[in-house]
């Protein structure tokens, strides 16, 4: 069953940055757009096991820090090579200034 | 009593590739200076207008050279020009290559992929084919059977190094490798690192290339002067030597089988000339520890993490003075290498997996 967990305060969060969260042996890349809105994604490329937390956001785009490849965040569709397999996605919201990540 | 010395397997399909993958060495997580991350997000920060100046200056400089290059064409006054542009034509085309292969160069992304695909062709470097084998190079730095960018082999090969200080046996091979992709072939090795889904591009790029040294040849044969390809082709031999110069310091004479590029990769002090055509490059630990950092920013990152790095090479003839007689060496015993020294303020790492590579220099 899908549920809600709480993240941060979305203030943790700089505008055009991602920070990294676990959660029971899983790991998220959880971003804050510079239109101020925030998703979730694998916290791990899907290239090589490389964090995206250490990533830089350029816009809509999630670029890995070991071999730069990109990924839009928000859909998590990979840009190109070296990435070629889509990242997964979660639902974000944000609840009375803080934000949850609903994982499956 | 000392231990033979270990014969080193550098196919990627051989002994020492499958002792890497499951050692642990392959893919590992390697070491990184602490930097805040809102500096790091600074210095990553992408920008057009340094790359658009740097590109304009290149290119720009390459026309008016080829220009009075045919212009003295015949007389030895064509030489310094032929000379210059060769170097930006057969060395500039290898940083640019490298740099817009990650994407860093440029802020926008068309631009990297334009100058990228100039680059690779000048160089001869497969577009496809390279932007894997970098990507496996970033992986898997100088680690034995799994790196397929190891520019010095062990023992070194001098006569190869000699030879590629005009291109010549680097040409050959991509011309080789040029013509088998045109014809449809993928090598084994090369299926190792470039995904099924890749290889049809780089076999199409293969045969445009393929066609481009056609024209050009035969434009050669038909004016009956060597003169088209002194402008496309033979800059990539006698313009060489300056990212042979260059390139060779990147990790000649440094530790293999680590996973930390402050013991692996060397970073060197250079003149402006050679940081032009380098891009920077000579900050190759840094480089390796953050490839997210564009090349103009690499000396403010330089400053930032240097107490962490061992000491820098203050030029270009010192980085030689000590990698020359470690080549020789490597002649006599595989396992010598220059063992890097960390400043007392930097922090160690994995001293576990480093020791027994670390004893072996010391034999």
């Amino acid at each position: 069953m899908s549920t809600w967990i709480e993240v941060c305060d979305k203030n943790d969060i700089d505008e055009e940055d991602v920070i990294r969260f676990d959660h029971e042996g899983r790991s998220f890349a959880i971003y804050r757009s510079p239109q101020d809105s925030f998703h979730a994604t694998d916290g791990h490329c899907t290239h090589e096991n490389v964090h995206l937390a250490d990533g830089l956001v350029m816009d809509d785009i999630i670029e890995c820090p070991k071999h730069n490849g990109r990924f839009n965040y928000k859909t998590g569709q990979a840009k190109g090579a070296p990435v070629c397999i889509n990242l997964k996605t979660y639902p974000v919201k944000v609840d009375a200034g803080r934000v949850f990540v609903q994982v499956g | 009593m000392a231990r033979p010395a270990t014969k080193r397997d550098y196919s990627l399909l051989g002994r020492d590739a499958q002792a890497a993958v499951a050692n642990g060495l392959s893919a590992a997580e390697w070491y990184h200076t602490d930097v805040p991350r809102k500096q790091m997000k600074e210095l990553m920060k992408r920008e057009d207008a340094p790359a658009i100046r740097d590109t304009a200056i290149w290119l720009g400089a390459m026309a008016v050279l080829a220009g009075l290059g045919v212009f003295f064409w015949g007389s030895f006054w064509a030489i310094p020009f032929f000379l210059a542009y060769g170097v930006l034509y057969g060395s500039a085309s290898d940083s640019r290559w490298h740099e817009c292969g990650h994407g860093t160069a440029f802020k926008t992304m068309w631009m990297n992929d334009a100058v990228y695909q100039i680059a690779c062709f000048m160089i001869m470097r497969n577009p496809v084919t390279w932007r894997w084998s970098h990507t496996r190079h970033h992986t898997d730095t100088v680690i034995v059977g799994r790196d397929p960018e190891i520019a010095v082999m062990r023992p070194p090969d001098l006569l190869r190094l000699i030879l590629n200080v005009f291109g010549l046996l680097d040409a050959w091979h991509a011309t080789i490798d040029m013509v088998r992709n045109a014809f449809g072939v993928i090598s084994a090795e090369e299926k190792t690192f470039i995904p099924e889904s890749e290889q049809p591009k780089a076999i199409r790029v293969a045969r445009i290339w393929f066609g481009i040294y056609a024209v050009t040849i035969a434009l050669s044969v038909y004016l009956g002067s060597i003169l088209p390809l002194m402008l496309v082709g033979l800059p990539r031999l006698y313009g060489a030597w300056h990212h042979v110069m260059t390139g060779l310091l990147q990790h000649g004479g440094l530790a293999d089988n680590v996973i930390d590029h402050r013991l692996n990769s060397r970073t060197v002090y250079m003149n402006p000339v050679s940081r032009f055509i380098y891009w920077n490059m000579n900050y190759h630990v840094e480089h390796h520890m953050f490839p997210m950092v564009p090349y103009h920013a690499l000396p403010k990152l330089h400053a930032l993490i240097k107490d962490d790095l061992p000491a820098p090479n203050p030029s270009i003839l010192d980085g030689y003075s000590e990698m020359i007689p470690a080549f020789l060496r490597q002649l006599r015993n595989q396992d010598y290498f220059l063992k890097r020294a960390l400043p007392p303020t930097a922090r160690p790492y994995r001293e576990d997996l480093h020791s027994d590579v670390m004893a072996r220099a010391a034999e």
